[in-house]
């Protein structure tokens, strides 16, 4: 079996989802090959090829890939499969739109967000928004992957692969790349934050994220998160999403504040290590889940939670 | 133009999932189902085209059981025009879903399908990427902004980071994120004038496409539970637990 993982960059810097999606690959068995699709990305190529477990690194470097465009991509890489018997990608928003595109021009049913590996043709899968997790057998001969990331440990870095350059697929000239908005940050990326402090509609403005959430988050070092009612209220910006049809994050300590508990939002956060929430209403369904429930207003224990932490230090 | 917009009934988002225990799937008898929200979203969406002179015809398909005709009768009570049912009792895989919806798009020549981004039964997110891959059209897929132009679109996309925009040629996919637009409530008269809307009666014979699984289910079971948690009475016991007793801080 020789496996292709779809390296998930942004030209500058591999990340860490990549590293989880070939731990994945690893445990379905076989040779595995890294893909680095983009443009100007030669050190993406580098920390790649540095991954555990990478026999090779194939990089196309021109740009028809370098914003990621489905339609170019999924030529790129369905032309490859000839080669291959799978193809594995972490499940972010990159890959869930490259990878379907994928499966259907190789006429595969893609297995989505695998949670395990049982053996090289059967995985778990959550649905209903993880409230069932289905035992799956993938029956085409050749497999179309994605994996949820926070299920698998990130391959280690001790590896050196060799690095083969190859040419770039026809382009489709189907769509184009105009610009884009990328929340700008020095906190810890929210997929793989040790450390999430998230807000919800309780928070009641963007601006009390800053005076409420922030403070907190900036003592312990953490990444802010947020409910899908704080980010439809404009209060946080999409990408701060955590949930069934968001983010899902496992970290070491996540912190819901002003956040009722809805299975939506359960389904992207239920797996961290430690659980608290704070709220003032002591019936809401988070608290079912939490570690730690304190019920209070938040605009009285927030600040008191970042002076604590202040003095803890 | 013509829009296209698939719709799949699924268990009520706010209904309590429970596992069958003999591992054979969810129990969905006595269970309320509804549309998939993302594709209210995505009907919307066709609405607000026809209403800004933009689409002229909004077609609401459904591959699904008999009780699929619910689903697609809320599609035009909000404002679609006409519907096609192609019914299959079984599961149909997203893959055999954007076979059917390829052929459905090969006969009514939309300019746009419009989908929602994952149904939120099983989560899978594929169908449109699926469809645009078999149709070799562009994708513009978790969308918050659609702004057709002539024979191209500019789409804003919700991705990981934050936001792109990118521009792709019509014809086109289209799937939904939530926060392209709230979808409306039909109103009475018009849910009574829907009853009058046709439907098409299909099955997926007759579009002569393989839809036979790929994925075989072998066992559902529930999730493992968290064990419960205690109650702290105050912000300085939260802190001194979370340092001595659970070593996170
Ligand atoms: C298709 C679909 C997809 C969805 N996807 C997601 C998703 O990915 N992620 C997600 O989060 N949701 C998602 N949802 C929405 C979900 O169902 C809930 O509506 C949402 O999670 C609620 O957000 P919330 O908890 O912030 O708001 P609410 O449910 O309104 O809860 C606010 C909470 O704040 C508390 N509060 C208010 N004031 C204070 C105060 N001063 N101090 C302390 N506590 C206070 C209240 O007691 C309440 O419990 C989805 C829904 C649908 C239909």
């Amino acid at each position: 079996m020789t496996i292709l993982v779809l390296a998930e960059h942004d030209n500058a810097e591999l990340k860490d989802a990549t590293a989880r999606a070939l731990t994945a690959a690893a445990a379905i068995g076989g040779d595995i090959h890294i893909l680095v699709a983009g443009k100007g990305s030669k050190s993406v190529a580098d920390q790649a090829a540095a991954l555990d477990g990478a026999a090779k690194v194939l990089h196309c470097d021109n740009d028809l890939y370098a914003h990621g465009l489905a339609e170019p991509l999924a030529l790129l890489i369905t032309g490859l499969m000839a080669n291959y018997d799978a193809v594995v990608a972490p499940a972010t928003t990159s890959a869930k739109n490259t990878m379907p595109r994928v499966a259907a021009l190789l006429d595969v049913m893609q297995v989505s967000d695998i949670l395990s590996v049982e053996s090289a043709d059967t995985f778990t899968r959550p649905i209903y928004a993880g409230n069932a997790i289905q035992t799956v057998q993938a029956t085409d001969a050749k497999k179309v992957i994605t994996v949820r990331t926070t299920a698998f440990a990130a391959a280690g870095d001790g590896g050196s692969a060799s690095i083969e350059d190859i040419a770039a697929a026809e382009d489709p000239g189907l769509s184009s790349f105009v610009g884009e908005e990328l929340s700008k940050s020095d906190r810890p990326e929210l997929t793989s934050a040790k450390i999430i402090v998230s807000g919800g509609r309780g928070v009641a403005s963007g601006e009390n994220f800053g005076k409420y959430i922030e403070p907190v988050a900036d003592a312990l070092g953490a990444a802010i998160g947020a409910s899908r009612a704080a980010v439809d209220a404009g209060y946080m910006s999409n990408d701060y999403q955590v949930g069934q049809t968001g983010k899902v994050v496992a970290p070491e300590l996540y912190i819901a504040v002003g956040i009722s508990g809805a299975i939506q939002h359960l389904a992207g956060m239920k797996d961290s290590k430690v659980i608290v929430a704070i709220n003032k209403d002591e019936e809401a369904p988070i608290f079912q889940i939490a570690d730690y429930g304190l019920v209070a207003d938040l605009f009285k224990a927030m600040p008191e939670l970042a002076e604590e932490l202040g003095k803890a230090s | 133009m013509k829009v296209v917009v698939p719709v799949k009934r699924v268990v009520d988002y706010t209904q309590k999932i429970r596992v069958k225990s003999d591992g054979s799937g969810v129990e969905l008898a006595n269970i309320k189902m509804s549309m998939n929200p993302f594709d209210e979203i995505a009907i919307e969406e066709a609405i607000r085209l026809k209403e800004n002179g933009t689409a002229s015809e909004i077609i609401a398909v459904s591959i699904g059981p008999q009780q699929a005709q619910e689903t697609i009768r809320t599609a035009l009570a909000m404002g679609a025009d006409r519907g096609i049912l192609v019914q299959s009792d079984d599961i149909v895989e997203p893959l055999g879903v954007a076979k059917i919806l390829k052929a459905i798009t090969d006969e009514e020549g939309p300019t746009l399908v419009i989908l929602g981004k994952q149904a939120i039964d099983d989560d899978s997110n594929q169908t449109g990427q699926m469809l645009a891959a078999l149709l070799g059209w562009p994708q513009a897929t978790f969308v918050s902004e659609v702004t057709p132009d002539g024979d191209k679109a500019r789409v804003v996309r919700e991705i990981d980071g934050g936001l792109q925009t990118i521009q792709i040629n019509l014809p086109a996919i289209v799937t939904t994120d939530l926060r392209l637009n709230e979808p409306r409530y039909a109103s009475l008269p018009n849910i009574m004038k829907a009853k009058k809307k046709p439907i098409d009666m299909k099955t997926p014979d007759d579009y002569g496409v393989d839809i036979s699984p790929r994925v075989k289910i072998i066992t559902t079971v529930a999730p493992k539970g968290r064990e419960a948690g205690i109650m702290v009475e105050s912000v300085a016991e939260l802190v001194d637990k979370l340092k001595n007793e659970a070593g996170v801080i």
